[in-house]
């Protein structure tokens, strides 16, 4: 508290009240200038995103059809669709987020009701945070390592591990939080009955702030729904309708990374509509999260 | 736990005792929990291990044979085995610090619009505008920035940049060279709009937190918005902002596919910041999965394990500071 205090600490000069009233002007000027350029820059961001949304609407409605969701991907030149792509990011993203939920859930009750104030609790919540924003295409090469390079081919199961790694932390730091918001005279209540630690953890304080919990998950999914880095070297892509996670397996945004450095202007186009469809979906989930967590908090 | 009456009778002595086996077991319960919860949290601290030594393992060879030149060396031959990480690591800093340079003081202008001037009624959906900015998917920044605003550059931004600053002398030397829209400079920009969000919704945060007391009262003796904000909020904010900033660069230094679609892809070391190049992230998106000598993919090993160090330092450094901040919080109020 002491800095900005200090900082406000400025010489007095004597002043006239001629000259008081161009300090004030002068003042007054730089705060319109200072308030002016903050929302110009409030502007831009909105402009930012305006243009990359209508962008993607105006190209990729375009290339939105029928047969985009049920034809495979095309060879250059002849018509096709997205529908093995589709279903590739659906399979992946089931997957990661059946794996990483749990996981993240317990991890994040140890957290809040075991680890608030033992030191490995402290160092975990630290090592989350960090791999929270941890580039993912390391993790990629990471998932590369451990499990494509060992078994000798690229395959759904890897792609899924990568997602999965990466939505880990988004699910414990959300579930620890949101725990943290369940008042302790409910936990109180539920010892006095007699309730197991785990029992208080289970069915009390998760079952509270369930609707927190929820949203942390859907915000990982919306998070993994977008991410191609990871998937280049685990899940690679195919060219076929491929339900088989032992296979390498197409996914939405590296089909879109390809399409949209090809050459071939059909390509691109369901590129620009695939495009539309990642970012309609994560955009959706990442709203609903938000409206989940407003209508169940209010209540 | 006992019922004590003077005198047990034989049921209330079998009572006791079922009562005893549940506690016992329920004990056991909460020791089986306890530990499966700690064994999950785990997982995250050996995921972080794992990837640090997996890639220090996979890089070795590269490290070995290259030793300390490797970080040294602008060479980048496919052809001839021959590896150096300085051109992907100049693309990775400088694209980033690009991106720093635009993001924070337009960061800045949105959080102190939506802490401060901003409407109540417009705060909440003004707040999800920025946060929807967050969520757009990377690959969509690298396609817009591909598409749509690199041609727009080549043709407007990058002719003006150079007809101002191109006379200059050394410093013209950044905007000089061919206008094609792609580069380090629209990397940069790019990812400037990618962090933007996410510095500005630290900075709101913390900015939110300034006891409302301090303002008063130096609206109180009569200062305007922009002192109040520049003289009370900033400072006492400082850590939360420098953290929250640290944590816009650890994303840039780290993001590929919007940096890939626009940087040029080329091992060049450019001393124009029109000019093409390639960062660690888009060089392991090129080439990682064509990478056929041992050595090659080794190298490429070796560049993943450097980004992801200068990451983790950027990031723990970013971390340690908004601690710091929530820590002054928690010791003052």
């Amino acid at each position: 508290m002491s800095t900005p205090v200090a900082s406000a600490n400025r010489p007095v000069r004597e002043v006239g009240p001629k000259q008081a009233s161009a300090l004030y002007a002068g003042r007054l000027r730089r705060n319109r200038i200072g308030l002016s350029l903050s929302m110009l820059a409030m502007a831009l961001g909105l402009v930012a995103l305006f243009w990359i949304l209508g962008v993607l609407l105006y190209k990729g409605f375009d290339a939105i059809s029928w047969s985009m969701f049920v034809e495979s991907t095309p060879a250059p030149g002849s018509a096709g669709g997205l529908a093995n792509a589709i279903l590739g990011s659906l399979l992946l993203v089931a997957v990661s987020a059946l794996v990483s939920t749990p996981i993240g859930i317990l991890a994040g009750i140890y957290l809040s009701e075991y680890g608030s104030a033992t030191r490995f609790g402290s160092v975990t919540r630290f090592v989350t945070d960090i791999m929270l924003s941890a580039p993912s295409i390391v993790i990629g090469l990471f998932v590369y390592a451990l499990v494509v390079a060992p078994i000798g081919y690229f395959s759904g199961w890897a792609g899924s591990i990568a997602l999965a790694l990466i939505a880990l932390p988004v699910v414990v730091r959300t579930t620890e939080n949101m725990l943290r918001l369940v008042p302790a005279p409910l936990r109180e209540a539920a010892t006095a009955l007699g309730a197991p630690k785990w029992r208080v953890s289970m069915s009390v304080v998760l079952r509270a702030s369930s609707s927190g919990v929820i949203t942390g998950i859907l915000l990982a999914v919306a998070r993994v729904s977008g991410e191609t880095a990871p998937l280049l070297f685990t899940a690679l892509s195919n060219q076929f309708m491929s339900s088989d996670m032992s296979q390498p397996m197409a996914s939405l945004p590296v089909v879109i990374y390809q399409f949209a450095m090809s050459p071939y202007e059909d390509w691109v186009s369901l590129a620009w509509g695939g495009a539309l469809l990642v970012t309609f979906a994560v955009l959706t989930l990442n709203v609903i999260a938000r409206v989940v967590f407003r209508d169940k908090s209010k209540a | 736990m006992t019922q004590t009456t003077s005198q047990p009778t034989r049921d209330a002595i079998l009572e006791d005792a079922s009562r005893m086996a549940i506690v016992r077991r329920q004990r056991w319960e909460d020791l089986l929990f306890h530990g499966v919860t700690k064994f999950f949290a785990a997982t995250v601290l050996l995921a972080l291990l794992g990837i640090i030594v997996s890639l220090f393992v996979r890089a070795w060879p590269a490290l070995e044979g290259f030793g300390f030149g490797f970080f040294t060396k602008v060479e980048w031959d496919i052809v001839n085995d021959d590896f150096g990480a300085l051109i992907a690591i100049y693309g990775t800093v400088i694209s980033a610090t690009i991106a720093l340079l635009i993001a924070v003081p337009l960061s800045f202008g949105i959080a102190l619009f939506l802490t401060e001037t901003c409407p109540m009624w417009l705060r909440r959906p003004l707040g999800i505008c920025v946060e929807l900015l967050a969520g757009v998917p990377s690959i969509i920044y690298g396609m817009f920035g591909l598409f749509i605003f690199a041609p727009l550059f080549a043709e407007y931004g990058q002719p003006l940049l150079s007809d101002t600053f191109g006379e200059i002398p050394v410093f013209g030397v950044l905007f000089s060279g061919a206008e094609i829209g792609l580069g380090i400079l629209t990397a940069g920009l790019i990812l400037a709009v990618m962090i933007l969000p996410f510095i500005a919704s630290v900075m709101r945060d913390v900015f939110a937190i300034v006891p409302p007391v301090l303002k008063e009262s130096a609206y109180g003796i009569g200062c305007t918005t922009w002192e109040v904000v520049t003289r009370i909020v900033l400072p006492y904010t400082r850590a939360g902002v420098i953290g929250g900033i640290m944590l816009g660069l650890g994303r840039a230094l780290g993001e590929t596919m919007a940096v890939t679609f626009v940087i040029g892809n080329a091992h060049k070391l450019s001393p124009s910041l029109f000019g093409l190049g390639n960062s660690i992230a888009s060089t392991l998106a090129n080439e990682f999965a064509e990478a056929d000598s041992e050595l090659h993919v080794s190298s490429l090993f070796a560049l993943g394990l450097v980004l992801f160090l200068i990451t983790f330092a950027v990031l723990s450094a970013a971390k340690f500071m908004l601690m710091r901040m929530e820590k002054a919080q928690g010791s003052k109020t």
